[in-house]
């Protein structure tokens, strides 16, 4: 679908943002973000009561405050945990988890690996800028070795993590990096990762202007949606492995299972004659 | 005769089952609860295992009654011993005298040192001949009747058991298994102990029901609809319990990565508007902290329910202990009020559960339900308890007024804020970890941060709890107070009952509500008594709590003992008259 089929409705991007100002430095790339997921929002049309957007703690998870719907700024890596409940208990809700690359990747990376496992219906933003920023520059799990720190003088010298690698060998069904710098891009990538069903993840590049300046030029290397999809998980996982971290586009988007709540399906009786027959099991 | 000290006219009756993994004892102790069930009585059942997964050696602990039971007793009256290996491992489990009989299999291994040296009776039955001679046929079932016989347990009782027992596995397996139970029954038809026959059966519908089990039933009785956890002993089967029920009430449960995803999920679905549980034991809990402290801060309600074992780390994983009350007061950071509840007996562990969750919907809080291994597994034959009537609700904002915005911890008479769930038009607010003000907006300001912690507290130090905060139990003229909590208390109630009985004037208070505590009554109740705190632990921690509140005099004493041997009334009875003779 692109965005000239997307039918034209009521909402607006504006509807979605609240009146708080982010705490983002100048120039931050989140800033774009978030305007591209007021976009999506409003070229979806989804009722700002009805959707739940989950973060953890970081610079880019100051997130929900920004918009207007129900938001979660909860603690540092345990957003996927707590949007899995929040959609298990509210299937009827529009579910996105936000966060950076150390909330998502590194305190919070049992969990990431866990919800592309159960490949629920839920959107996960990662706003990846290669720093933890809120702690003033440390090297996260996806900065280059040779990044040189307060912490890490002579860099880390740990190679990288592949996020869209771990999220296909951990059962995600969709996966997508988008770029900051390319807003229209990135609300095609948005706009389709939250219809998807089952487990979205945009990885998006987002430079920090204040901790990793070189970001800044970020913009001359990007390609910008010139990655096409495949359903097939052994030719995404080439086209994975194949990129410099620098194309952009979805790269995977497959109908796998999706884990969903029970409590829809039907039931005999009421929930009050079901107890009956729970207490009735009891008796000796 | 067991129990003697006590002088009880409660009839009862202590066995013991003990054998190598495959010999079935667990399997003889759970058709002999139900067949004596079935006979009109009461009991209880709690097991000791080897730290083996499978293969390897059990026991059970079997206490009948023609009362509701629950405490242990001195002795095992009875012993079945389907093979003696690794029987040492449960000389502390399974006390023996010289009033003790012991059945054996004398096929195999010869009696144990210990055993011998107990002066119990021996009575060594070739069982394995009588399994060669039929079909089919297991020793423990032969076993079985040789004890069913010895009790005094007519044989159609063991049938309907195993009916409901083995009946899945068809009817030639019941049919052949009686006949082993038969077979068993005529091989020692002398009955030296005192069994059932002489007591008084009851008609009244029972239930059999593990305190594990109660716990899940009670919180479903409250409206459960969403459960996560993560596997852990003793409490996984909890939502083992809860997984089959909540399907059929339209619930969910989440299988979770870890206890940071567990609670983090409960906290994630509650948001959702859905009351919601978890369940662990220390460790676990360990790892909850974190998110627990969310709950509190974000004002989320979440039940958790805490079955504690032998700590510290790993400790003793399958047996009990009442060590995690500090960490249940005190793990969070920050100044963190929630509540702290902890049953008194399986009897009243499905009302206790149910209570606690709904004060977690109606506070907006976390509520730390504390109960032990032993509280949690042992299954009991008890009278079914009604479900508690409770108005006790989230309390929701009315439609949104386009005039004044939504404020999610606003400040109001009682410190409870109306809580609105997704869905919910022009509502919507951001839940947050963060320091926040009314509007639930992040504030680093002194005013919010003093404003909303203050709330916080009061909302759950002004509620009016009722009765239900502990059980009192007061005796005229008494100069001795004894307060006790979780496991100890129906050991310590049978002890000072018992001393009352003899001549002794002493009051009982059994605590569930023990945070917030109830201090200005615990005062009235303490000011001008001997106080003695009995608990399950080696540092006397609800004894050093109750310090610290100044809830009890400053004179008063403790009796800890670390676990994972429970207390029991004929032990404690002598210490109590010990302690009352120190203070004249």
């Amino acid at each position: 679908m692109s965005l000239e089929q997307i039918p034209v409705k009521k909402a607006r991007p504006n509807d979605y943002t609240s009146n708080e100002h982010p705490v983002w430095c100048p120039g931050c790339g989140h800033f774009f973000i978030l305007r591209a997921l007021t976009k999506a929002l409003a070229w979806l049309n989804i009722s700002k009561q009805d959707i739940g957007l989950v973060s953890g703690i970081g610079c880019s998870s100051r997130l929900p405050a920004y918009l207007d719907v129900y938001g979660f700024h909860g603690i540092h890596g345990r957003a996927l945990a707590l949007a899995s409940g929040l959609k298990l208990a509210r299937p009827d809700l529009t579910v996105i988890a936000a966060g950076g690359d150390g909330d998502g990747y590194s305190i919070g990376g049992n969990h990431f690996i866990h919800a592309c496992r159960r490949n629920m219906d839920i959107t996960y933003i990662v706003m990846d800028n290669e720093v933890y920023g809120m702690t003033k520059g440390q090297p996260s799990p996806t900065t280059d070795p040779e990044w040189h720190s307060k912490l890490a003088p002579n860099g880390t010298g740990l190679s990288s993590f592949n996020p869209m690698g771990i999220a296909l060998a951990s059962g995600a069904s969709f996966i997508a990096r988008g770029f900051s710098g390319d807003p229209n891009g990135l609300t095609k990538i948005l706009t389709e990762a939250i219809q998807h069903q089952g487990f979205s993840l945009v990885e998006i590049k987002s430079p920090c202007v204040t901790f990793r300046p070189e970001q800044k030029d970020w913009h001359k290397s990007m390609r910008l949606m010139n990655v096409t999809p495949f359903a097939n998980p052994m030719e995404a996982a080439q086209a994975i492995y194949g990129s410099d971290g620098f194309d952009t586009g979805i790269y995977y988007q497959a109908d796998s299972p999706v884990y969903r709540s029970e409590a829809s399906s039907k039931k005999n009786g009421t929930a009050s004659e079901q107890m009956d027959i729970i207490e009735k099991a009891l008796l000796v | 005769m067991a129990n003697s000290l006590l002088e009880t006219d409660q009839h009862r009756l202590a066995l013991s089952i003990s054998g190598s993994g495959g010999t079935g004892a667990v399997t003889v102790g759970l058709i002999l609860l139900d067949a004596v069930a079935k006979a009109g009585f009461y009991g209880n059942m709690t097991r000791a295992f080897g730290p083996q997964i499978r293969g390897g050696e059990s026991a059970v602990m079997l206490h009948f009654s023609d009362q509701p039971i629950e405490t242990l007793a001195e002795f095992s009256e009875l012993h079945l011993a389907l093979d003696w290996v690794k029987f040492d491992r449960f000389e502390d489990e399974i006390p023996l005298t010289s009033s003790s009989l012991v059945i054996y299999d004398n096929s195999r291994e010869k009696p144990p040192g210990l055993v011998k040296e107990s002066g119990a009776t021996l009575i060594g039955l070739d069982l394995q001949a009588i399994v060669k001679t039929l079909k089919g046929s297991r020793l423990n079932m032969v076993a079985l009747g040789v004890v069913a016989q010895q009790i005094g347990l007519a044989s159609h009782f063991i049938e309907a058991a195993l009916q409901k027992t083995l009946g899945r596995k068809g009817p030639e397996v019941v049919t052949t298994s009686m006949a082993a139970v038969s077979a068993g029954m005529t091989l020692l038809t002398d009955t030296p102990l005192p069994g059932l026959a002489d007591w008084h059966p009851t008609q009244t519908p029972r239930w059999n029901i593990s305190g594990n089990e109660a716990c899940g039933l009670g919180a479903l009785r409250g409206g459960l609809k969403f459960a996560a956890a993560y596997p852990i002993t003793p409490a996984t089967d909890i939502v083992e319990y809860l997984a089959k029920p909540l399907a059929q009430t339209g619930g969910n449960l989440l299988i979770a990565e870890d206890e940071l995803a567990a609670m983090n999920m409960v906290i994630g679905a509650s948001f959702g508007g859905v009351p919601s549980m978890t369940s662990t034991s220390g460790p676990g809990l360990s790892l909850m902290t974190e998110a627990m402290g969310l709950a509190v801060a974000a004002e989320i309600p979440a039940l958790v329910v805490t079955v504690m074992r032998g700590g510290p780390s790993t400790g003793i994983p399958t047996k009990s202990e009442q060590s995690d009350l500090n960490q249940a007061l005190y793990a969070l950071h920050g100044d963190a009020p929630h509540l702290v509840i902890a049953p008194l007996n399986i009897q009243e562990s499905a009302t206790v559960s149910q209570w606690s969750l709904r004060l977690s919907e109606a506070l907006q809080t976390l509520v730390i339900l504390v109960t032990d291994q032993h509280l949690g597994q042992t299954r009991m034959i008890m009278n079914p308890v009604e479900a508690l009537d409770l108005n006790l609700q989230r309390s929701q904002p009315s439609a949104a007024n386009e005039e004044t915005s939504y404020q999610r911890y606003q400040l109001t008479e009682t410190a409870i804020s109306p809580m609105s769930i997704p869905g919910m038009t022009a509502l919507q607010y951001t839940a947050d970890g963060l320091t926040h003000s009314e509007s639930g907006l992040p504030s680093s300001r002194a005013e919010d941060h003093a404003q909303q912690l203050h709330k916080r507290a009061d909302k759950l130090s002004q509620f009016e709890y009722g009765d239900r905060w502990a059980c009192t139990i007061p005796t005229a003229k008494a100069k001795f107070t004894i307060i006790t909590w979780g496991s100890s208390f129906e050991a310590v109630k049978e002890a000072v009952e018992t001393l009352n009985r003899q001549g002794a004037a002493i009051s009982l208070i059994g605590l569930r509500l023990i945070m917030p505590l109830r201090t200005e009554t615990l005062i009235e109740l303490t000011q001008q008594q001997k106080v003695l705190v009995i608990e399950q632990n080696d540092s006397a921690q609800l004894y050093h709590y109750l310090l610290s509140q100044k809830a009890i005099p400053i004179d008063s004493d403790a009796l800890a003992e670390p676990g994972p041997l429970l207390f029991k009334p004929t032990d404690l009875m002598p210490r109590i008259q010990t302690w009352m003779e120190g203070q004249l």
